[in-house]
């Protein structure tokens, strides 16, 4: 990368300031470069980790370590690579609409089954 | 949206009243305020069906959840017959594909069109590899089934699955089959919304690449690279769950 991208690249608001109080533009928050390629790195570190603990045996967390890292790994592709960060409160409002909505799908889909005698015989 | 209430636009200058954007004001579309609106009311929509798409997908992961919790034997047993340093590579190459997608909006951003065109290319290149990749891996659990037998190898269900290539017999062997229908409907799914999303990105490519976009407006970009992003995070789930399930 050239320097082209330093003088626009920087964030335009003092840490901490609400994202959606900054004056808006059409241009909206434009991030880093570097701020990409570190989130790639931590993706690939972590794509790494979720490896490597497989070969520890956690018993009946295994399954929580695994969906605890592959959870980070999407937490971080949302809020920086889809910019859920630097977007209106309403991005967030349907994000988290979507994942109570899975989570109601999931539990209560488990709630039958794990509380009848499968597997019927 | 907060600062667009109806009949207070937080730009009171003509639409697209934005210096030196003769483009961007001819992307503007009627029914809105300014860009900024726009650019609002569209990712919002695009939000909007990523949340339908995780719920799509929702149905998948929750008879996923419903049988492994059922069959936890068979799913590991199916788990281990995939390779994970194949599914490793691929994870890193569809994150790898984010990042360059992740790079064009960018690009956008800050204007420069061919580097969007370019990472665009980079990004449906990985894709491609990915989907190779994935080819590869079907092909070796298909085409033991052909012919006339003995279909040993064979892991597509139905009553050609051989349940001693994953080392099981009897109703496990049988269970295992629900977790190949899983592993081929999941991925299978995963795998379709790539290829209806390299073309669009390639169409998109084409239009970055006659100057259809700036940093005022460039829209189609971000939202296939919201898109895209998705459907990287549907696979950050499937790998470990296809493909990790117990101690290595």
């Amino acid at each position: 990368m050239s320097e082209h991208f330093t003088p626009e690249s920087q964030p335009t608001h003092p840490r901490g300031l609400a994202p959606e109080s900054q004056p808006t533009h059409p241009r909206g928050h434009v991030v880093s470069w570097k701020v990409y390629l570190g989130i790639f790195l931590a993706l690939c570190a972590l794509t790494v980790v979720t490896v490597v603990v497989t070969g520890y045996d956690f018993g009946p967390f295994n399954l929580v370590v695994a969906l605890g890292v592959a959870i980070t790994k999407a937490t971080l592709v949302v809020l920086y690579f889809m910019h859920a960060r630097y977007s209106p409160k309403l991005t967030g409002v349907v994000i988290a609409s979507s994942l109570a909505f899975f989570v109601i799908l999931v539990f209560l889909t488990l709630t039958d089954y794990v509380s009848r005698p499968w597997p019927l015989s | 949206m907060t600062a667009h209430a109806p009949g207070g636009p937080a730009h009171p200058a003509p639409a697209g009243g934005h210096p030196g954007s003769a483009r961007a004001s001819e992307a503007l579309q009627h029914q809105f305020t300014d860009l900024q609106q726009q650019k609002e009311a569209t990712t919002l929509g695009m939000w909007v069906f990523i949340a339908q798409e995780v719920l799509f997908f929702g149905g998948l992961f929750a008879a996923y959840a419903v049988y492994r919790n059922m069959y936890p034997a068979a799913f590991s047993a199916g788990s281990h017959h995939l390779s994970w340093k194949i599914g490793f590579a691929n994870t890193l190459v569809l994150i790898g594909s984010s990042f360059t997608m992740a790079m064009a909006v960018h690009s956008a951003a800050i204007g420069k069109k061919k580097r969007i065109v370019a990472f665009l290319l980079a990004t449906v290149l990985l894709g491609s590899v990915f989907l190779g990749v994935k080819y590869f891996e079907y092909g070796e659990k298909i085409r033991p089934c052909s012919g006339d037998g003995p279909y040993a190898g064979c892991l597509v269900p139905g009553e050609r699955f051989d349940a001693s290539a994953v080392h099981l017999e009897g109703d496990e062997g049988r269970h295992a089959q629900i977790y190949f229908s899983l592993y081929f409907g999941m991925t299978g799914l995963h795998a379709l919304h790539m290829i209806i999303g390299m073309p669009i990105i390639l169409g998109i490519a084409f239009m970055a690449w006659r100057g259809r976009y700036s940093p005022e407006y460039h829209s189609p970009v971000e939202l296939v690279g919201l898109y895209w992003h998705f459907v990287d995070i549907i696979w950050i789930f499937l790998f470990p769950l296809l493909y990790l399930i117990g101690a290595h």
